[in-house]
């Protein structure tokens, strides 16, 4: 099987050889990742496939339902997935709705960190879908607001805030909300905000800035200037002492009495 | 020369032809091979020749034998070649036209000319590695038969073969694990290691199984999974039901209020507790009556329901007393603080903070100054 192979051509020939191999063992590398990714989505669908199959039967055995359970959180997999059924249809009964509501829960959790509790119902759907595997019951928009209606029995910190044709959903309620700390800090600057500089400095939804603007002028803790040039600016009342007043001296004040 | 093998020509179910090139010469190593004037065709799975004259006249080589292949310029009066370098023969071959051959490589002699286009697809089918891919069905018996000729690979090859070997094995394990629900139950231990050990892999290499960051969340929810959950079943559906839960709540609960400030809404609570309990679900008002008997049964936890409608859970710590001995020392620190102040100082939301200093105002520890400004709280020096 040996070559004799002697002189340039020789060397030539093992050193791409060599080359050739390494290249080789990078695609090597990469099939694996590859092979691994697949096995893993393989997983992933016969988890989803049992979880909306065998729910009963896996509930049985307490250390088999902790292994599966196990199972679940590694690789990502909502083993939630009861369908509808005839009674959830007709009376909102069953485990439907309240599966459901789990994942809507979650869902806005997630985000939370990025929209602070604000999400349209469109993008709840869609992640909540996105959520559920393959084998589980599609939901409409109609099972979502069904579902969040549900949850009410939890007091009224999750709430469905009409705007325009469709809903905004509110996971966060006002005493945990920490929004309106972060706008007032973002006036302090200036003693008031507007809609256009919370959406630039902070990124967040015009919606988002909006609720909180508003909440703000309910509580009476800002006031609405709508004649100012652009756009309405929010003043502050709290910050006006601390802004305006201490550019005056004792001196000046003396000069400016009478 | 020696790797290939007599074929008819024939190809198999799930093979499909790519390319075929007329006036194509073999070579073994440098030397011409008797196979001077034939078809060269590229299936999926193999290399075949056919004899232009002959068609009976067949051979064929296994695309896997592959080690790489590249392409040779032609000269003058020299066609172009591309050559082809193989893996060593496996032991139980089938018979071939060359009992043995002193050469690693074989070339193709393109004398009609095509090796352009040849060796573009040859590549693309390369790295599909369609052949691969073999029905579970036929899966088993070759790889039996093969097997004395596997374990003697050594190098690359062996390196290769030995991860191929793992991953079917892998694959076939999985998907008989899943075939039905006695079968996993038989093998879950050994799932649970294997799926773990396959997403700390992709996690070492890629950072993360999923981009998905709700997928994340939820993984990390069932991550905190309770052993045995209080159900209906276990425990009955009276009070002794809700009383068992209560204290299982309150368990289960103590660690993430702390790591969120002592309160928690119970929407959030709600989910939290149901993705711990897996499939074993909560409704919404087994847990609010579970909630209401956590001072009944002096747990450290409270469920507190807010003007608004608003409920929540918190820590006991969280209570009256030392709210209002905190909102009033922040109040004297600072001389005075409106609501939003003490928000900042504390990290909690408005709501809350005008809700500690209403009610120190109310126990008379401090007192108000209303104006234009806004609601502004002093020390009650009175």
């Amino acid at each position: 099987m040996h070559r004799r192979g002697v002189g340039a051509g020789a060397i030539a020939k093992k050193k791409l050889a060599e080359t050739k191999y390494k290249e080789r063992g990078n695609v090597l590398a990469e099939d694996q990742i590859a092979q691994m990714s697949k096995q893993l989505e393989t997983f992933k669908t016969h988890l989803e496939e049992f979880a909306s199959k065998h729910k009963q039967e896996i509930r049985k055995s307490a250390q088999f339902r902790v292994q599966f359970q196990d199972m679940c959180a590694t690789i990502g997999v909502d083993p939630l997935a009861s369908g509808k059924g005839f009674w959830s249809e007709m009376l909102g009964v069953g485990d439907f709705y309240y599966e459901l509501g789990v994942q809507i829960i979650e869902v806005c959790l997630a985000l939370k960190h990025r929209n602070g509790g604000l999400i349209t119902l469109e993008e709840l759907h869609q992640r909540v879908l996105k959520g559920r595997g393959k084998f589980a019951q599609d939901v409409s928009q109609d099972d979502l607001t069904r579902a969040i209606k549900k949850l009410k029995s939890l007091g009224n910190g999750f709430s469905m805030i009409p705007v325009g044709g469709t809903y905004l959903v509110q996971s966060v309620p006002a005493e945990l909300n920490m929004d309106h700390t972060v706008v007032l800090q973002l006036a302090e600057k200036k003693g008031f905000v507007t809609v256009s500089e919370i959406r630039s400095s902070l990124t967040w939804e015009t919606e988002r800035a909006k609720h909180v603007l508003e909440h703000l002028l309910k509580e009476g803790l800002a006031w609405l200037d709508t004649q100012a040039a652009g756009e309405p600016q929010y003043w502050l009342p709290a910050l006006f002492s601390e802004l305006y007043s201490r550019d005056v001296s004792p001196e000046e004040a003396s000069q400016l009495m009478p | 020369m020696d790797r290939f093998i007599w074929a008819n020509g024939l190809l198999e179910i799930n093979e499909t032809l790519v390319i075929q090139q007329r006036g194509v010469r073999l070579y073994d190593g440098d030397e011409k091979a008797k196979f001077d004037m034939g078809t060269l065709l590229l299936s999926t799975h193999r290399l075949l020749w056919r004899d232009a004259k002959n068609h009976e006249y067949c051979i064929a080589i296994p695309l896997s034998q592959i080690v790489f292949f590249e392409e040779q310029a032609a000269g003058i009066g020299k066609s172009a070649k591309i050559v082809v370098h193989l893996h060593p023969a496996s032991a139980n071959k089938e018979p071939g036209p060359y009992q043995s051959s002193p050469n690693n490589y074989i070339k193709l002699s393109f004398r009609e000319h095509g090796q352009i286009e040849f060796y573009r697809r040859l590549t693309e089918t390369m790295t599909q590695r369609r052949w691969e891919r073999v029905p579970a069905s036929q899966l088993i018996q070759p790889t039996n038969t093969s097997q004395a000729g596997r374990t003697r690979a050594v190098g690359i090859v062996g390196i290769e073969r030995k991860l191929e070997e793992k991953r079917k094995e892998t694959d076939k394990n999985i998907s008989e694990a899943f075939e039905d629900l006695s079968k996993l139950m038989e093998k879950a231990k050994e799932m649970v290691e294997l799926s773990k050990s396959i997403a700390n892999k992709i996690k070492d290499k890629q950072g993360d199984i999923t981009e998905d960051e709700t997928i994340r969340f939820k993984s990390y929810l069932l991550s905190m999974g309770i052993a045995n959950p209080v159900t209906r079943e276990t425990h009955g559906s009276g009070t002794h039901y809700h009383l068992q839960l209560a204290k299982q709540l309150a368990q289960i609960l103590q660690t993430p209020l702390e790591e969120r400030g002592g309160m928690m809404a119970l929407t959030e609570v709600y989910c939290l507790v149901n993705r711990a309990r897996g499939m074993e679900l909560l409704s919404p008002e087994d847990l609010v009556n579970a909630c209401k008997l956590f001072e009944n049964l002096k747990l450290p936890l409270r469920l507190r329901i807010f003007d608004s409608g608003v409920m929540v859970v918190q820590l006991q710590s969280h209570n009256e007393q030392e709210m209002i001995t905190s909102a009033v020392d922040n109040v004297s620190d600072k001389g005075s603080l409106t609501a939003e102040e003490l928000a900042k100082l504390l990290g909690i939301s408005v709501l809350l903070s005008k809700e500690r200093l209403l009610l120190a105002e109310k126990m008379g520890n401090l007192c108000r100054d209303d104006s234009v400004e806004g609601l502004r709280f002093y020390p009650n020096l009175f």
